[in-house]
This record gives structure tokens, sequence and C-alpha cells, in this order.
């Protein structure tokens, strides 16, 4: 009995020491949440690998790849065979099977390698490689052998089962989610900050995120834009908690006391504020937000010093560096673009001065905010009426 | 729920879902299979058909269904341009077309064929005069929409009908009714129109199906190619359900129009009166009261931004639309009010309200109290 699986490589050195059953139970974890929404599958763990197969009909890689590929922590994802008679003649004809399948026509060079994770087997791997080679390029005259530099490597793994396969496709690499600890994004619904959770992600920090919500100056529109990026967001970094501040009072009592070409770097400051103590309250040990140097008003130096003071928790920037269209770039390679150019707004234009203030100094805006006396109560506020959604 | 976005669309009424669920579970055939459970289909269709052509005044075979109104739209445009481009390529319309006539128009330039965008007035008429002056010989089509779906302005359609028809009689009339149909009177035939689009789901009909009239004898090519269905017209499995349901909704529509143009203009007239005697800078877009549709009231409320404006009235539970969204990099507004020549202060706090015979007078005073409460404050945040 063979069936089509898909073996999911992950990486050793993040799986070191103690914690390593923890992260191998998380990524299992994120990889049923995407697999979910595909069907009934098993999720098997082998030494260093994770295989899944399909409990009801044979496995369509078209629709299962796309849900594995974009996990954080893997290293590759291959589909493959897997079989349960370990037989030489079997594990001959699984091969031959497999490479009709896949390179039945062209000329190409391959070679044979074999992993004998079940040391009891009567042939050593390199035996195994040969006789399968063997009987391979006997039948199939559009192969030569090549055992430096192959086009095709044909792996052959003899584990509690066996598997065998010849594509590995590369995943996004990066680190298992929550290897890292916690940290909440700050999510607009613009292009910059999705893409700035999932670099932050990549790196095995489990997110969760905030959004500011502010009818009615934004619409249930865009709300729902932050869900779908959220969602989005969580196919490679597994579930995610999104928090739903609604910041309206905290917006117009900005408005209306502190002058407007200051209002952007006010109205960050309360967001970074808010966020921080919804991160306290999560055990969460940064903030992440999407800034990128230069590319608006209050993301000068300047206006960045000016909104960060306000912050006790290092501050992740992962875009900083980086030009609109490298930023671009990757939003659309991870399928957030798409989400953050529908028209709705994150921001009314009320809130936005026609010539904001591009030099702030820190002092000033903090001895402004320091008679700002209902500012803290409107913050607490809204954080007692935050809704919170598990994407 | 207070539910003032009926010219974006209508809830279904009972009596159709009823005839709906009919169509769909029990006489479901296929009216073109020859076995008796197509007939009875086609039975169906042919009552609907009947109370439709009733209804405007034209001959059950020159109605033809259609999926809604963009469909009905753009099958006159470019079937009148295919069919009648040897005796003409200059067309004529208005600048407050809907998009589903404005965009084919536009697609046509591109081909060669010369549009002529009527302007309109302050209130959002065309000049008839202009009208007269801009037929030619080789205009094949003039498409007007009889009730703009923004403002409610009604066109002359008896007068533009014959200014028409007196100057060149080989010019076709399309008339977008969408707006229109089963709540003001058409007569195709006093009115001279030879094509005529509306849409099931403005009158609490399904959405999906749509009616296109077209006069017999013309020689607009069908749109859409296949089985042969509709007199070879408009090929595709007939919709036999919606085509039923839309009967029925237009039955109900035409049974009850004076009643129900009673009831609405009741509605616009208390909002109107009260926005302008009780909310400060406020003016209405469009026609007078009197001679405008009841069905649609568009206002501008200087000062606050529509869209902001409709999502505080949406978290009172009352929905209506915006006349421009809020937008921080470019000014978009409407283009039918910047047609009738408002300036984009005045388009960006343009509100449209738009009812049916299920609204109350109680709905208009609830919504007019509300509206004095959000408006001043939204007023106090504007910059």
């Amino acid at each position: 009995m063979e069936e089509k699986v898909l073996i999911v490589k992950f990486g050793e050195v993040a799986m070191r020491g103690n914690n390593r059953h923890i992260f191998i139970s998380q990524l299992v974890k994120t990889m049923r949440n995407n697999l979910d929404k595909e069907g009934d599958f098993y999720i098997v763990k082998e030494q260093g690998r994770l295989i899944v197969e399909d409990r009801g009909a044979e496995m369509d890689y078209d629709r299962v790849i796309p849900r594995i590929v974009p996990i954080f922590g893997l290293v590759g994802v291959c589909p493959g065979v897997k079989t349960t008679d370990q037989s030489m003649q079997n594990l001959r004809e699984v091969a031959l099977k497999h490479m009709q399948m896949f390179f039945g026509k062209e000329k190409t060079t391959f070679k044979v390698e074999v992993k004998r994770a079940d040391k009891r087997f009567a042939l050593t791997s390199k035996e195994v490689a040969a006789d399968i080679g063997g009987y391979i390029l006997e039948r199939m005259d559009n192969l030569t052998v090549d055992v430096h530099n192959p086009a095709v490597t044909l792996r052959v793994e003899l584990r509690n089962d066996a598997y065998v396969y010849s594509k590995v496709i590369k995943t996004f690499g990066g680190l298992p989610v929550g290897s890292s600890g916690k940290a909440v994004a700050l999510l607009s619904g613009g292009i910059d900050s999705p893409v700035a959770a999932w670099m932050m992600a990549k790196r095995g920090i489990a997110l969760e995120c905030v959004y500011f919500h502010s009818p009615p100056y934004t619409s249930e529109w865009a709300k729902q834009k932050v869900e779908d990026l959220a969602e989005k967001i969580a196919c490679f970094a597994g579930s995610i908690k999104l928090h739903i501040v609604p910041f309206t009072q905290v917006q117009l009592y900005l408005l209306e006391k502190v002058p407007h070409d200051k209002l952007t770097i006010f109205l960050k400051r309360a967001m970074m504020k808010t966020a921080e103590e919804i991160a306290k309250k999560s055990n969460a040990l940064a903030l992440i937000t999407g800034d990128s140097i230069g590319q608006v008003a209050s993301q000068t130096l300047q206006g960045i010093h000016a909104i960060n003071s306000i912050c006790t928790m290092p501050v992740l920037r992962p875009l900083a560096g980086m030009d609109k269209q490298e930023i671009v770039d990757l939003a659309k390679k991870i399928g957030t673009f798409e989400i953050s150019i529908r028209p709705y707004e994150d921001c009314c234009t009320i809130f936005v001065a026609k010539h904001p203030e591009t030099r702030p100094k820190t002092n000033v805006i903090e001895g402004i905010e320091k008679k700002l006396t209902e500012l803290d109560d409107l913050i607490n506020n809204a954080i007692l009426q935050t809704e919170v959604i598990e994407k | 729920m207070i539910y003032f976005d009926n010219a974006a669309t209508t809830k279904a009424s009972q009596e159709v879902v009823e005839k709906m669920t009919e169509m769909l579970c029990q006489n479901f055939g296929n009216p073109a299979s020859v076995n008796k459970l197509g007939l009875q289909a086609e039975k169906e269709i042919r009552k609907a058909t009947e109370i439709l052509s009733q209804g405007i005044h034209c001959k059950p075979s020159e109605i033809f269904y259609t999926s809604g109104g963009t469909e009905g739209d753009n099958w006159a445009i470019f079937g009148t341009a295919q069919g009648y481009q040897r005796q003409g390529k200059h067309i004529i319309t208005t600048a407050i077309e809907h998009p589903a006539v404005k965009k084919p128009l536009q697609a046509l330039e591109e081909r060669g064929y010369h549009v002529t965008w009527l302007g309109v007035d302050k209130a959002g008429n065309i000049s008839l005069e202009e009208l007269e002056k801009s037929i030619r010989k080789d205009t094949i089509l003039v498409s007007v929409i009889l009730v703009n779906n923004e403002t409610g302005t009604i066109q002359n359609a008896v007068e533009i009908g014959n200014i028409i028809k007196q100057k060149n009689p080989h010019t076709l009339f399309h008339v977008d009714a969408v707006q229109a149909f089963g709540k003001y009177p058409i007569d195709v035939q006093k009115m001279k129109i030879d094509m005529l689009t509306m849409s099931g789901h403005k009158i609490n009909g399904p959405k999906g199906v749509g009616m296109l009239y077209q006069k017999e004898g013309l020689k607009v090519k069908p749109y859409l190619l296949g089985g042969g269905q509709q007199q070879g017209q408009r090929s595709g499995t007939e919709n036999g359900a919606g085509a039923a349901a839309l009967g029925v909704a237009a039955e109900i529509c035409f049974k009850n129009m004076k009643k129900n143009h009673d009831t609405v203009l009741e509605i616009k007239k208390i909002l109107t009166e009260g926005i302008l005697q009780e909310i400060a800078d406020t003016q209405i877009n469009g026609d007078t009261l009197e001679k405008a549709s009841p069905y649609v009231l568009n206002v501008t409320f200087k000062g606050v931004r529509s869209e902001v404006l409709l999502h505080a009235l949406e978290s009172k539970d009352i929905f209506v639309s915006a006349g421009s969204a809020c937008d921080s990099k470019k000014k978009v507004g409407s283009p039918v009010l910047t047609a009738m020549g408002l300036p984009f202060a005045q388009i960006e706090g343009a509100v449209r309200f738009s009812f049916c015979q299920y609204n109350t007078a109680e709905e208009a005073k609830q919504c007019l109290k509300q509206l004095k409460e959000i408006v001043p404050f939204l007023r106090k945040y504007n910059r």
C-alpha cells in the first residue's frame, strides 16, 4: 500500500533544547489550522519531519501545498509517497513509479539518496541506493546517473514507514512561531503594517494585533479589511488575537486639544501607549510598527523620536530601512497587498493635517501632553471597551 | 432599522419570495424543454410578460428578460451601435447617466463613434433645445436616464421623444428607466421610446433579473449568442423564477403606483422640510419637491463629510448613501452632482436618502431627529 503524502521538514537549529516539543506542537497546530480549510488530515510526527496524510481521498497537492508552504520554521515541503511495505522489491517499484510520474520523458541526470533511521534494516543506505538506482536506470532510458551534480535527487527515507520523494519546495524559512516570545503589532489596514507583522513573525515572534477603530470616521468595511489582514498573517504565524480598540473619543479629544500640525504625533503616541497597555496584559514584550524612515511626515527620525518617547517596551520597526517598492513587493508576495489596497480609509481626512510638522521636538510634545489631563482616562476607557477577535 | 437606501436596492416583497420559491422548487422546468414541466414554466413567464407589457403599453413580444439594468443598458447601446453602424456613428446622451450607460458609450467613443454628452442645469434637467440642435442625420441613438438615481430628477420623456422623432425619425430613443419603472407612469408609445431598461431589485423584486423593452422591427443586435432563446435575441436558459417574480413585483407596483407615490412623497416632504428648516446650512440637490421623483432625496449638509455622516447614521441603524467617498488623497465627487455644477465642497456633504413604500412617516421623523443631533456634532469637529 502506498499513498501520496507531504513530507514537511523543519529546521533542526531552532529545534534544539528542551523546548523542542513545544515548537513542534506549535507547528502542528498551525498546520492543522491551515489544513482544516482543505479537509481532513493526519499529521504524523517522525524524527525531524512532519508527515501530512489525507484521511479522505488521494491528496490534492495543488490545494494542500499552498497551505503548508507559508508556515514559518519549515525548511522544505516535499510531495512524496509513503509505503508501509519496506521490502526491497516494493521500494524499487515505488521509486520507479515516482520517477516515471515526475520525470517520465525529459532527459535528465539523477542520483538516489537513502536515509535509514531504522538501523535494523538489512542493507546499508549505500547498498539500498545502489540497488534502487540500478533498477530505475535499467527501466528509464531518459535518465543518466550523476552522483556529484544531479539535476534530480531521488530520496528514500526508511523510518517507521518508507518515504520516497524528489522535490523539495522552498519555504519562507524563519523560526517556528512562539520560539522568540510574543509582541503586539499595530495594524492599520495599509500596506506596511501587515508586512512588518509578517517579518517579525518570521523570526518566531508570536503575534497579537491591535487595530484602532473610530466610527463614524472609519467604516465597518475598514474594520473588516483589518480582520482579513490578520487572518492572512495567521496563515503564516498561527492563530492571532486581534484587539479592536474603539478610538473615536481619544481622537476627537486630541483633535480639539492639540495643534493641528502636531496631531498625528499625538495620535500615534496615544496609539502606542494603548498598544503597550494591551501588550503588558497579554505578556508581550515588544511592539511592532510598519514605520519606514521618511515615508510620511510622522516617520522622519524626529517624528519617530517624538512618538517613541512614550514607549517603555522595545518597538520593532522591521521596515525602517526599506523603500516603499520593496515593501509593496513583499506585500504582494505574502498576499496582503490585495487586501491592503481595498479602498476603505483607515483614517479620516479630518485627522490628517494638510501641513504636518516634520520635525517635532520631543520635549515640546511631552510638555503639551502633560496638560492633556483627560487623555489617560480616555485611553483606559478605550482599552476597557476593546473587542477581541481570534483569527 | 430604517432603510433609506432603496435606490441602491430594495428588500424583496413577501409575494416575490413566495413566487420565487414556488418556481425554484416546483415549477422549475426549462421552457426550452418539450415536456409538460417546461410548458408550465413557460406559462408563468408569459404571465409575467403580459403584466410587464401592459404596464408600459407595449406588446408582450417586445419584452426581453435580462440579468438586470447593466445588461439592458449595455445591450441597447452596443446592439444599436452594431445594428445601425451603416446609418451613422453619432449617439447623444446626458452627463448624468448611470455608469451602465456611460461606460459602454465611452467604449464606443474609443471605437470611433461620436458621442454628444448633453449638460444639465442646476436641477439636473437637460436642455431640450440643445438636444434638438444635437440631433443629426447620422444620429442613431439618444439614451436618456428617466429618473436620475442620485437626485431623482425626472427628464421630460414625452418632449424628448417628440423632438427626436420630428428631427430624425430614424434615431432610436433608449430610456434607462431603472429608477422609474413601477414608480412613474411610462407609456412607450406616447413617449416614442424604442428601448427601455429596467431592473427587478429596485422594485422589491429579485436581484439578477431585469427587462429590456425593444420595439418591434428594430435591427438591434443580440448581445448574447447561444441556444436562441427569447426569439433568438437573448440566448441563455430563461430565468423562470426571476421572470415570474419580476412579474409579481411589477404587478404590485402598477396596482399601487399612486398610493406608493403618496406614501413616499409624504416621507420625502417630512425629511426635506425638516432638514431645511431645522438644520442650518443645508440644501436640496436636484429638482423641487413637486417636480422630482419622491423616491429620491439628495441633501448637502455643508461642513460635514457625507461618508462620516453615513457611518454615524449607520450606528443608529439608519442606512443611506453618500455622494462622495472619504478619500484623503484625491477629491472625487459624484459625476452627476459635478455635472449639475455643484462645487466640491457641496458634493462632499451630499447624502442620498431613497425610499420605498415600506418606509413610514414615523421613520422620517426618527431620521430627522437623529440628523439634528449628529450633524451639529460632526460639524463641531470638522476642519
